[in-house]
């Protein structure tokens, strides 16, 4: 049991008061981010990047305090989806459909609290999930070379779409657009400067984090102006009630979890899906299990279980892929990957080997953050109720004002401020036009990697193209890329999440992606 | 029609790559595929991704009205504002005036928008600089 035995060490290393004190700070500020309207787990992770970057904290401290905002965002997005009736991020937007009637049937507080316990054994089991699958997957990863990385990067760009998305080619040219980002700047192997139009300041290329905050915070902010008339209004927040669940719901509700977690981590870790598909599946099969007395859409806790236990299980889920393969699935993980780069470690099978110590001290940190996320969620989940209440008028300036602290604290430079405004009125107009933002991030941080995986197969092969299909593994990667980019388009009209997706975004606007 | 519009614009950015990746100075340094290779197959899937949008766009957004653009127009001219004032004028005063100014476009009266200025720019200020020892822009005041 070689994962038990780093497992071990990972919590010599995560259990420091400073570490600790850290994840709890992160799981606070987590379901903050999560329940407020707004602000989801992308953005949220995406304004605290650069300010830990300025902050100078160490690998492992920022990694344990960034993935505690990531799973405090996917707990507390269902406080707001059950108070208010407006998702506090994506991946909650399931949790209104059962969550608000049982508010409103005066069961608020059993619903915060299955949906709180569903949070827990969803992302408990996944962080398990992740401890026993990780390492299996480092082992296939090991053998990869750089036609398989190749293969492997156009697959996560074939599938990031994903089944949700309507309209495949404004997923490709949004990846098109990331990559051609990223070919800003000096060239790493060569040294000739590209696309800088003689201006001094792209030779560096464009910072990825300046482009992630511009295009998930600012473009954020620019919506809410937009409409800030029909925003979310500030509803009167239902009574709570008793906010310990009965025995007989947490029985009810027990194999709700155990499906939702089993089938969003499975979301989760499947490349294109993340915690938004999870939380839609988990939610849809439990209905087509038990809405036997037709109690679904009605206030049945068993709707507020199955989903919540969902989007956590695939949050854990997520982290597998990101880990392994240094390939994100989702919007939040390819966030997370923006942080793991910009702290120079590069995720993949040698993390694993090279920097064991990073990778298992986040993960005990991640079980750690668990418990906290549990305390904070079921008996103190007042405090998160009442912080609800902000308005996005006093909420959404700061969160503007934050954004530039933190890329300015970065380099103190004007110029990449001007970037990040100008990628958050570009991020608002292909919004505007419906085409997914998370692509294009994933191009500009993958984009060089991607190119010298390119060039280093050709340089082995002394530039025979057939290198690319050498192996039975990369032509296996290259047959999913094919099918993961056909697929949505034969099945996206039956899966109806976007249309769903849709109606809930008009409601109340949720945050941009999982 | 905007999807139609953002499929020429992504055409035409096909061909200013395709222009630029031709200009790359070569170097002696080299490899098989070399600098120009990666950045032509980007521009080759940008230009066909931007012709098949314009050839079936989807429904219309629906962009804002007037009043609304304009709202966006003023709050984007201010935070450009910022970013070049920030560094001469140091940051407790701009920030608070930007962050006034936001609330203001987000519907708060003259007053909480001063308020809520004030309170986001002492805020950060407190916290980040004084908490945590991030740098802010330093004005004349030397905050």
């Amino acid at each position: 049991m070689d994962a038990l035995s780093s497992l071990a060490d990972g919590f010599a290393i995560a259990l420091t008061w400073q570490n600790l004190a850290l994840a709890l700070l992160g799981c606070f500020l987590g379901t903050l981010i999560g329940a407020l309207p707004g602000l989801g787990p992308s953005n949220g992770v995406a304004i605290l990047i650069p300010l830990v970057f300025s902050i100078g904290l160490k690998a492992t401290p920022a990694l344990i305090l960034l993935t505690s905002v990531y799973y405090g965002a996917m707990y507390g997005g269902r406080i707001s989806s059950i108070l208010l009736n407006i998702p506090g991020d994506e991946p909650a937007m399931m949790t209104t459909l059962d969550g608000y009637p049982m508010a409103q049937k005066g069961q608020a507080g059993e619903a915060l609290s299955i949906s709180g316990l569903a949070s827990f054994v969803g992302s408990f089991f996944a962080t398990w999930g992740l401890v026993f699958l990780a390492p299996q997957l480092v082992k296939v990863a090991l053998l990869f070379g750089p036609a398989e990385y190749f293969a492997l990067f156009t697959l996560a760009f074939a599938t990031l779409g994903g089944l949700s998305s309507k309209n495949q080619a404004k997923s490709a040219i949004a990846a098109a657009l990331g990559l051609s980002i990223a070919m800003i700047g000096v060239d790493g192997q060569t040294g000739v400067p590209r696309f800088t139009f003689n201006n001094v300041h792209f030779y560096d290329g464009i910072d990825f984090l300046v482009a992630i905050v511009g295009f998930f915070a600012v473009s954020e902010v620019l919506v809410f102006i937009e409409n800030y008339a029909s925003g979310p209004s500030t509803a009167p927040v239902p009574k709570l009630g008793r906010i310990i669940p009965p025995m007989a719901m947490i029985k009810q509700t027990s194999g709700a979890m155990g499906r939702g977690t089993v089938l969003g981590f499975i979301a989760g870790v499947l490349p294109g899906a993340g915690a938004s598909l999870g939380s839609f599946i988990a939610y849809a099969l439990e209905k087509k299990i038990s809405n036997k007395n037709d109690t679904f859409g009605k206030g049945d806790p068993r709707g507020v279980a199955a989903p919540e236990a969902g989007n956590n299980a695939a949050a854990g889920g997520a982290l597998v892929p990101m880990l392994a393969l240094g390939v994100p699935g989702s919007g939040t993980t390819a966030v997370l990957l923006a942080m793991l780069l910009a702290l120079d470690i590069t995720p993949g099978p040698l993390l694993f080997t090279k920097n064991p110590d990073v990778v298992w001290g986040l993960i005990a940190a991640l079980f750690i953050g668990n418990f906290m996320l549990l305390a904070m969620n079921i008996p103190m989940v007042g405090i998160f109720v009442r912080l609800l209440a902000i308005p996005a008028k006093y909420l959404m300036p700061a969160v503007a004002m934050i954004s530039f602290v933190g890329i300015y604290g970065i380099s103190g430079s004007t110029f990449d401020l001007e970037v990040m405004i100008a990628f958050g009125v570009a991020g608002w107009v292909l919004r505007k036009l419906d085409v997914p933002l998370v692509p294009v991030i994933l191009g500009i941080l993958l984009g060089n990697q991607m190119e010298n995986n390119l060039r280093r197969a050709m340089s082995i092969s002394d530039g025979n193209l057939w290198a690319l299909l050498e192996s039975p593994l990369a032509v296996g990667l290259w047959m999913m890329a094919i099918v993961g980019f056909i697929l949505p388009l034969v099945v996206g009209r039956f899966v109806r999440i976007s249309a769903l997706k849709k109606s809930k975004i008009k409601a109340g606007d949720v945050g941009t992606s999982d | 029609m905007s999807d139609r519009i953002f499929g020429i614009t992504a055409l035409l950015l096909a061909a200013v790559m395709t222009w630029g990746a031709s200009v790359i100075q070569e170097s002696f340094i080299q490899d098989p595929l070399g600098p120009k290779a990666f950045p032509w197959v980007i521009a080759a899937v940008l230009a066909i991704t931007g012709i098949t949008m314009m050839l079936k766009p989807d429904d219309e957004p629906e962009w804002p009205a007037r009043t609304k653009f304009l709202r966006i127009v003023w709050s984007v001219t201010a935070m450009v504002l910022y970013a070049e004032v920030l560094p001469i004028v140091g940051f407790v005063i701009t920030t608070a005036a930007v962050a006034a100014f936001l609330s203001w476009q987000l519907g708060a009266t003259l007053r909480q928008a001063a308020m809520a200025g004030a309170l986001i720019s002492g805020g950060i200020f407190v916290v980040f600089h004084l908490v945590l020892g991030l740098s802010l822009a330093r004005g004349p005041l030397g905050f």
